[in-house]
């Protein structure tokens, strides 16, 4: 369970972050404002708050049994919450790009998406590689807040087998899960960067 | 004999937080024509550049190129032609920047293929052929697979050179394309400029190399604060009896 609310995190974050980044970044204002507060919001609070917000408010609010929907309210609140830390990565990234490769671009006839595709974005991805690798080692580790759900999460399975045992064995194995989970991930990122770095 | 006009400003103002840059310029720039504009920092010298290739917008006057309207005034305010027009005339011009704005994610073949390719001056084949030979011309032959960040300042500008001459632009504009290499190193950039000077290539280069600037142009134009202080051929500006003008070629030579 923890690997599939991993893996839609991302799958869900990463464009949605960027999304967030060109709001964050936009000329209009109103929308700049916007942003900005949903990301206070989303890094300001607790995301086991959020998680518990997304959860139960629907139910609260408008009177909606949610219940069967346990995963996809994970799933959001994760992604919302995700989305907002990287986009304020994608917007480091995007304004460490000098202005001179936009305006080289322009000269040469680029359009606005082929500047942003072509030059822009491949030489963010190099800039935000380390940033990125830190988040997604957290989101490993924070899966296991989805125990507030009662989501059937490895920790929280640890945590039981725990109890019922009396041994503090069951949540050494669930370390060691988060542990080397990471570590996949890090090595896989590590990767990833060495394959960026041919310029 | 007059040769075609392939640039025209007319009376361009430009102005930065109230600050006016430039004031009235007007400069015509006939084919096979080498245009040097020398002048202290801040006298309005690169903003010219700047407006005529429109990464700045300008603030009244005309802008343009082969008798195609890029901008002009209307009424006291400035005009830009639509889309379709801007996107062809941007065909017409190159720029060299000083900094080179090489794209350091792509080799140096696909740096110079690439813009060909997508505005559709060029098959891949073709632009690749293109690339080669500006390269072997250029003494950069075997470093078409190399990346920006390995090459000398030197190397590079002279990619961006070949990045913009691959275009086929009509005029090609340089911004101070020497002033952010080593002093050892502009010496292979300007006689590159030289050789294309010798070919009739239509430029306009904005520069502090007086020397290169007396040899390589046909006029010369001294800009101070904001407005063509005087212009001529190299012979009148270097012979002047200006006060401000020998003042500053003196300056710059000693």
């Amino acid at each position: 369970m923890s690997v599939e609310i991993f893996l839609l995190t991302l799958l869900f974050s990463l464009p949605l972050g960027l999304l967030v980044a060109f709001g964050r970044m936009s000329k209009k204002k109103i929308l700049s404002a916007v942003v900005k507060f949903y990301i206070a919001i989303m890094r300001g609070t607790p995301l086991m708050l959020q998680l518990i917000v997304v959860y139960f408010a629907p139910y609260y609010i408008f009177g909606l049994n949610l219940s069967g929907f346990r995963v996809p309210a994970i799933i959001i609140a994760f992604s919302v919450n995700y989305a907002a830390y990287f986009a304020e990565i994608y917007r480091g990234g995007i304004e460490a790009i000098p202005k001179g490769q936009y305006e080289a671009a322009q000269v040469l006839g680029y359009n606005k998406a082929q500047t942003f595709f072509r030059i822009i974005f491949p030489q963010v991805i190099k800039i935000i590689t380390p940033s990125v690798t830190n988040e997604t080692i957290t989101l490993v580790k924070d899966t296991s807040l989805a125990f507030v759900l009662a989501q059937a999460e490895m920790f929280t399975i640890a945590k039981q087998i725990a109890a019922k045992e009396a041994s503090v064995g069951p949540l050494m194995v669930a370390g060691v899960f988060y542990f080397v989970f990471n570590y996949v991930v890090a090595f896989v990122m590590e990767r990833i960067e060495k394959k960026l770095d041919y310029y | 004999m007059e040769n075609r006009t392939i640039l025209e400003i007319k009376n361009m103002r430009k102005s930065f937080d109230g600050i006016e840059v430039l004031k009235c310029i007007s400069l015509t720039v006939h084919e096979g024509e080498v245009i040097s504009i020398i002048g202290p920092s801040g006298s309005g010298k690169s903003t010219i550049l700047r407006c005529a290739t429109m990464l700045e917008t300008m603030d009244g006057g005309s802008l343009m190129y082969e008798g195609n309207t890029a901008a002009s005034d209307e009424s006291g305010s400035i005009v830009y032609a639509d889309k379709k027009t801007l996107k062809k005339i941007q065909g017409y011009f190159g720029l060299v920047f000083q900094s080179f704005n090489l794209f350091p994610h792509y080799s140096v073949l696909k740096n110079i293929t690439e813009p060909v390719v997508l505005s559709g001056k060029a098959g891949k084949e073709e632009a690749k052929e293109r690339a080669l030979t500006l390269l072997e011309r250029l003494g950069l032959k075997d470093k078409a697979n190399a990346y920006p960040a390995s090459l000398s300042g030197g190397q590079n500008q002279r990619v961006s050179i070949a990045r913009a001459l691959a275009m086929q632009p009509e005029i090609l504009f340089f911004d101070e394309p020497t002033s952010a290499l080593d002093p050892e190193l502009t010496g292979e950039v300007l006689k590159v400029i030289k050789a294309l000077a010798a070919e009739h290539m239509t430029m306009v280069i904005v520069t502090h190399e007086m020397k290169f600037a007396r040899e390589v142009s046909d006029r010369i134009i001294f800009m101070e604060n904001g407005v063509i202080h005087s212009q001529g051929t190299p012979e009148e500006l270097f012979n002047s009896d200006d006060e401000r003008l020998k003042a500053f070629i003196g300056k710059l030579e000693a």
